[in-house]
C-alpha cells in the first residue's frame, strides 16, 4: 500500500526505518516536529536523502565557511552554493568548472561506478548553461600489486575511457597515484569544465506560479536507489564491496543527446531554471529548485516516465538513474523545449508546475504523497560541529627518523623512475581520447591540461589537479596548503595565470574525532593559502566515510587549479625542445625528504614533516613562469614535486627524446639535490639567447634559480654521479603498469613526438 | 568546393572534420542524418565518434539513417566520401567498403600518436601523398580491428586498395595492419586513425593529416 500523507496523518506512531535509512535518532525526531506528524515512506526517503553527509554537508559546513571569506577578486559571477561556480574569462566568455568525488560507486563497480562520476560532474556542468569541454581524473589506489587494485583499477580507467570518449570529451589530464591506505577505498574524483557566452548562466531556481516542471533525458529505473544516503554517506565493512543495486548504471550516448538538446534549449533562452538529476536524484532536483525559488510546486510522480512499471514513489523519487535533468519552462515556451527535445531524441514529459504558497506537493495518482516547505529538506538540514582531536599518533609520525639516505647512482634513479607512483601513466591515459574537440593545446603528461576557448583569439585555459595525501598525513594545514602550491605552480608552468579554485576534501569518517581535526587543518590551511595566492574557491565538494575496517584513508584534499591564457599558442611544454639550451633550476633546495616518494617507494617509510611551504615564493616563481611564456623566453618547464629533480629531469628529457647535461653545485649530497621535494621549484630549459634577459628578470624580482647544465645527446648525465641512456630510462619507466596490468595494445608504439613549437 | 560533414546522434568529431576541411580551403556543409539532401556538396566525410552509442554494432544503426541512402547513391557514382573510424565503420555496413572493425585486440580503447605509411596515393583523398610516404596522425578506438576473410585482404592488396598501414606498432590488431582501404574507383576511403585532428602544429601532432582535405580539393578541381 502507498504511504499517502493522510495515512501518515492518522497512523502517527507507526514505527519507521529511519535507522536503517542512514538517520540518526534526533534527526528522526526533527523531521517529525517539522512536520507535525511522522513523514510518510516518500518523506522520509527524502529527508534521510536531502540530511546525508553526501547532500547536506552536515559535518563540513562549519568549516567550509572559511572558503567563502576569501576575497573574490573581480572573476568570480557565481561563487559556492550553486552546481558549480562561474568564472569570467573575457572576450564575452565564462568558464564553470568543478571536482567531484565517486569514490563509493566505484569500488562496489568500477566500471559504472567511474563511468556515472563522469557522466554527473558534466550534468553540473551542463546545467549552469556551458557546453562541458574537458573532464580530468584524479584518481588514488591501493598498493598497485594488490588483488583488489587489479580488481578495480582496470575497471575505473575503462569507465572513464568508456563514458568520456563516447561523450566526446577529452581527458586532459589528472593523477594516479597508489597507496594502501586506499586499498579498500579508492578515490576516483571527476573534473570537468565548460565554457558559455556569460549571458547564458542558467540557475537552479523554479519562479513563476503556473510554469511547468519538465523532465528530461532518461527514464527512471531501479538503479542508484540509496546511493547518496547510504553509499556515500557510511564507511564500508570488512566485507567488502555488496551493495551494487546501489551504483547507477550510466548511458552516455543518452548523456552526448542531452548535452546536446540542452545547449540548443538554453541558446533559444527557453528555460526559466535548470537543475540536473545527479546523486539523489528527483528528490534532490525538485526540492532544490523549489527551495532557490522560494515557491510552491506540484509534481505528479506517475507521470515520470518509468524503466520498470511496478516502481512506486519511494523508489521514484529515490532513484538515481543517468542522464536526467529537470527544467522549469513558460507554458508558451513548452511546445519548443517539447520539440528540440523530440530532435535530438530526448524523452521530455511534463510532470508539474510551479504553483502559488511555499509546499512541494508530490502526487501518486491525484494523492499527496509528500507534502513539505522545500526549504526544510533543502537548507534547514542538521549541521554538526563535530568533535576534534589531533591524532595521537601525530607526534611520533613527525618525529620518526627518515632511513639512511643512499648514494645517488644510475640503479637508484631506474628504481624511482619505475616505481609504482613515479612510472608513466601511459597505460592509464591511452585509453582516454584527449584531443576530441580539437582544442587540446597539452594534455598529459604535462604538468597541466590547456585547453583552446576560442581558434580567433587564442583565449584558453589550463587546469591541474593535486593533492598529496602522505603530506596531508603528516601535516595536514601543510599538506593542503602544498596541493595548492602545487597545482598553482603546475598552471604557472605552462604559462597561464591561475585564476581560481576548485577541490574535493577526500577525508576518513567525520564521527572520529581525529579525522574530523585532519579536514578542521585542512580546510584552514586551503583557505589561507587560496588568499594568499589570491585564488578563490569556486566550489567543490566534500567526501567523507573513505575508511575500510575503521582504518581512514590518509586525508587527501585534492585541489583544482583554473588558470587563463591570453593566447594559448605562448604555452610552454614540459619537454626539452632541443640541444643546446641551458637548463636552470628555479627555487632553493633543501634537504626535504619527509614523506617523499624516496622514503615511501624503498622504504614504505612514512616519516617526518612535509616540506616547507613558501606561498610568497609560489607567487613569485608563478609571475616569471608566465612572462617567460609570454615573452618567449623559455623553451620548456617543468613542476618539481614527487620524486624532486631527478624525476623532473627525466619526464623533460623523455617527452621528445632531448638528453641533459647536469653538473649539481656544491653543497647538498646529490642524492639529496636529486630526490628531495622542496617545493616552489621549477626546471626550465631557456635557449642560450635568452638565458641573460630571463636570468636578469628572475634576479629583478629575488627568485632564487641555479645553472645546473644544458641540454644534449640522448642521455641523461648527471657529472660524476650517473649517466643513463634514455632508452634505458623509458624502458624502466614505462614497464611498470604494463607489467602489472597487462598489455595495452598489440605492440608498443613508437614514443609519439611531442607538439613542435611554432 | 563543398564539403558537407555528417552529423549523427552520437557523432563527436564532427566540428574537427569541419575544421579541418575549412583549414584545407573548403567551404563546410553540416549535414543531418534525418535528410536525405546533400545541399549540392562536392564531397562528403562521415566523421568519427559513437553514432547511436555503438549500440548492437559500430555503424549498424547509423547505417540505417535518413541521410545514408543518398550517400550510398551518390557513392556509387563517384562522390568522393571519406570515413573516419565511426566513419570507416558505417561505411562498411553501408557495404560501400569490404571487412568489418571489431573490438582492438587487447580490448583496451587505445588513443596514440601512430604512424601510418600511405600505400596508395591515387585516391581522391590521398593524392596530395606519395606512395610509401610516412605520416604521424592520431589513432582513437575501441573497435578498431581491421578484419576479412584471406580472399578479400589478398584481393584489397592485389589491387592496391589498402591506402595506409600501421607503422611502428599495430594498435588494435589489424589484419595485415591495415588501417585504411578504399572501393575499386579510389573515390570512398575508410581511414581508422584520425587525419581531421593532425592539422593545426597547436593542436596535434604536426598537420600530416590536412592532405587527405586537401587532396580531395584538388581531385574535384580536377574534375
Amino acid at each position: 500500500m502507498i504511504d499517502t500523507v493522510k495515512n501518515a496523518e492518522s497512523t502517527s506512531d507507526e514505527e519507521q526505518p529511519y535507522a536503517e535509512l542512514g538517520l540518526q535518532d534526533e534527526e528522526y525526531a526533527r523531521i517529525k516536529a517539522i512536520l507535525g506528524r511522522r513523514p510518510t515512506q516518500s518523506e522520509l526517503a527524502m529527508y534521510s536523502i536531502m540530511w546525508s553527509e553526501h547532500c547536506s554537508y552536515k559535518s563540513s559546513k562549519v568549516h567550509l565557511r572559511q572558503f567563502g571569506d576569501i576575497p573574490k577578486g573581480d572573476r568570480m559571477l557565481v561563487g559556492m552554493g550553486e552546481n558549480a561556480g562561474v568564472v569570467d574569462v573575457g572576450e564575452g566568455l565564462a568558464v564553470t568548472f568543478k571536482v567531484e568525488s565517486h569514490n563509493h560507486p566505484s569500488y562496489v563497480e568500477p566500471y559504472q561506478g567511474a563511468a556515472t562520476g563522469i557522466g554527473g560532474i558534466v550534468r553540473d556542468i551542463l546545467t549552469m548553461g556551458a557546453r562541458p569541454v574537458l573532464v580530468m581524473d584524479p584518481l588514488r589506489f591501493g598498493d598497485a600489486d594488490h588483488p583488489d587494485t587489479k580488481r578495480v583499477l582496470p575497471g575505473i580507467v575503462a569507465g572513464i575511457g568508456g563514458y568520456g570518449n563516447c561523450l566526446g570529451l577529452p581527458n586532459v589530464g589528472g593523477e594516479v597515484v597508489f597507496d594502501p591506505s586506499y586499498q579498500g577505498n579508492p578515490l576516483v574524483n571527476a573534473l570537468c569544465l565548460g565554457v558559455m557566452p556569460k549571458d547564458r548562466i542558467q540557475l537552479s531556481a523554479a519562479r513563476g506560479v503556473g510554469n511547468i516542471v519538465v523532465l528530461l533525458g532518461a527514464k527512471t529505473g531501479r538503479d542508484g536507489i540509496g546511493g547518496v544516503s547510504v553509499l556515500a554517506s557510511a564507511t564500508f565493512e570488512e566485507d567488502g564491496p555488496a551493495n551494487r543495486p546501489a551504483v547507477q548504471v550510466g548511458d552516455p550516448f543518452t548523456e552526448k543527446l542531452l548535452i546536446e538538446a540542452c545547449l540548443e534549449i538554453f541558446d533559444a533562452q527557453l528555460v526559466e531554471g535548470i537543475q540536473d538529476l545527479g546523486g539523489a536524484g528527483l528528490t534532490c532536483a525538485l526540492t532544490e529548485t523549489s527551495a532557490a525559488g522560494k515557491s510552491g510546486m506540484v509534481a505528479h510522480l506517475d507521470r515520470v516516465p518509468l524503466r520498470e512499471a511496478t516502481m512506486d514513489p519511494t523508489e521514484i523519487l529515490a532513484s538515481e538513474s543517468q542522464e536526467r535533468m529537470l527544467a522549469i519552462v513558460t507554458p508558451d515556451n513548452l511546445p519548443k523545449v517539447l520539440a528540440i527535445a523530440e530532435k535530438w531524441g530526448v524523452i521530455a514529459t511534463a510532470i508539474g508546475e510551479v504553483v502559488a504558497g511555499d509546499r512541494l506537493q508530490v502526487l501518486w495518482h491525484g494523492e499527496a504523497v509528500v507534502d513539505v516547505v522545500p526549504g526544510t529538506l533543502a537548507d534547514d538540514g542538521p549541521v554538526y560541529e563535530r568533535p576534534m582531536s589531533r591524532p595521537a599518533d601525530l607526534d611520533a609520525l613527525q618525529s620518526a627518523s627518515l632511513p639512511p639516505y643512499p648514494e645517488a647512482t644510475k640503479e637508484l634513479l631506474l628504481q624511482m623512475v619505475a616505481s609504482p607512483n613515479l612510472c608513466s601513466r601511459r597505460w592509464v591515459v591511452e585509453q582516454y581520447d584527449r584531443i576530441v574537440l580539437g582544442n587540446s593545446v597539452l594534455a598529459w603528461p604535462e604538468d597541466a591540461g590547456v585547453v583552446r576557448l576560442s581558434e580567433e583569439t587564442g583565449l584558453g585555459v589550463a587546469l591541474a589537479t593535486d593533492g598529496n595525501g602522505r603530506y596531508t598525513r603528516l601535516d595536514p594545514f601543510a599538506g593542503a596548503q602544498l596541493a595548492l602550491a602545487e597545482a598553482y605552480r603546475n598552471v604557472a608552468a605552462t604559462g597561464a595565470v591561475p585564476i581560481a579554485v576548485t577541490n574535493c576534501l577526500n577525508f576518513g569518517s567525520p564521527e572520529d574525532p581525529e579525522v574530523m581535526w585532519q579536514f578542521a587543518e585542512a580546510t584552514r590551511g586551503l583557505a589561507e593559502a587560496c588568499t594568499a595566492l589570491a585564488t578563490p574557491v569556486t566550489g567543490g565538494n566534500v567526501s567523507f566515510y573513505n575508511s575500510t575496517a575503521g582504518t581512514p584513508i590518509n586525508p587527501t584534499p585534492v585541489v583544482g587549479v583554473l588558470g587563463l591564457f591570453d593566447d594559448v599558442s605562448r604555452r610552454t611544454p614540459m619537454g626539452f625542445q632541443t640541444e643546446g639550451e641551458v637548463l636552470l633550476l628555479l627555487g632553493d633546495t633543501r634537504d626535504e625528504l619527509g614523506g617523499s616518494e624516496w622514503a615511501w617507494a624503498l622504504h614504505r617509510h612514512l616519516g617526518g614533516t612535509p616540506p616547507q611551504v613558501d606561498l610568497q615564493r609560489e607567487k613569485v616563481l608563478g609571475e616569471v613562469l608566465v612572462s617567460g611564456s609570454r615573452d618567449g623566453m623559455l623553451s620548456s618547464a617543468h613542476d618539481l614535486s614527487d620524486g624532486g629533480l631527478a624525476q623532473a629531469l627525466v619526464e623533460s628529457a623523455l617527452a621528445r627524446g632531448v638528453g641533459a647535461r647536469v653538473v649539481l653545485p656544491a653543497g647538498l649530497s646529490p642524492f639529496v639535490q636529486l630526490f628531495s621535494e622542496s617545493a616552489g621549484r621549477v626546471l626550465v630549459s631557456v635557449p642560450r639567447s635568452e638565458e641573460l634577459r630571463f636570468t636578469e628578470m628572475c634576479s629583478a624580482r629575488g627568485l632564487p634559480l641555479t645553472r645546473i647544465g644544458v641540454t644534449d645527446g640522448t642521455t641523461l648525465e648527471v657529472q660524476d654521479v650517473l649517466t643513463v641512456d634514455l632508452d634505458e630510462l623509458r624502458t624502466a619507466h614505462e614497464s611498470t603498469l604494463p607489467a602489472l596490468f597487462g598489455p595495452l595494445a598489440g605492440a608498443t608504439a613508437a614514443a609519439p613526438a611531442a607538439p613542435a613549437l611554432p | 568546393m563543398k564539403i558537407g560533414v555528417v552529423t549523427f546522434p552520437g557523432s563527436l568529431d564532427d566540428r574537427d572534420a569541419q575544421r579541418a576541411a575549412r583549414l584545407a580551403g573548403a567551404e563546410v556543409t553540416p549535414l543531418w542524418h534525418a535528410d536525405s539532401d546533400l545541399h549540392a556538396v562536392d564531397a562528403v566525410v562521415l566523421p568519427g565518434g559513437f553514432s547511436y552509442g555503438d549500440y548492437l554494432r559500430c555503424g549498424a544503426i547509423a547505417r540505417f539513417a535518413q541521410v545514408m541512402p543518398t550517400i550510398v547513391d551518390a557513392a556509387k557514382g563517384g562522390l568522393p566520401v571519406l570515413g573516419i573510424c565511426n566513419g570507416f565503420q558505417v561505411l562498411c555496413e553501408s557495404h560501400l567498403l569490404p571487412g568489418a572493425l571489431t573490438r582492438n585486440q587487447n580490448l583496451h580503447f587505445v588513443h596514440r600518436d601512430q604512424q601510418l605509411e600511405i600505400a596508395n596515393a591515387a585516391t581522391a583523398w590521398t593524392s596530395d601523398y606519395e606512395a610509401g610516404q610516412v605520416i604521424t596522425i592520431p589513432v582513437k578506438n575501441g573497435e578498431g580491428c581491421f578484419v576479412a576473410d584471406a580472399k578479400t585482404l589478398d584481393a584489397l592488396e592485389a589491387e592496391g586498395r589498402v591506402v595506409a598501414y600501421y607503422q611502428g606498432g599495430n594498435p588494435n590488431g589489424s589484419l595485415r595492419d591495415i588501417a585504411g582501404i578504399t572501393n575499386e574507383r579510389g573515390n570512398v576511403v575508410g581511414l581508422m586513425p584520425h587525419p581531421e585532428h593532425a592539422v593545426e602544429d597547436l593542436t596535434g601532432p604536426g598537420t600530416d593529416g590536412l592532405g587527405f582535405f586537401t587532396s580531395v580539393l584538388k581531385a574535384l578541381v580536377a574534375k
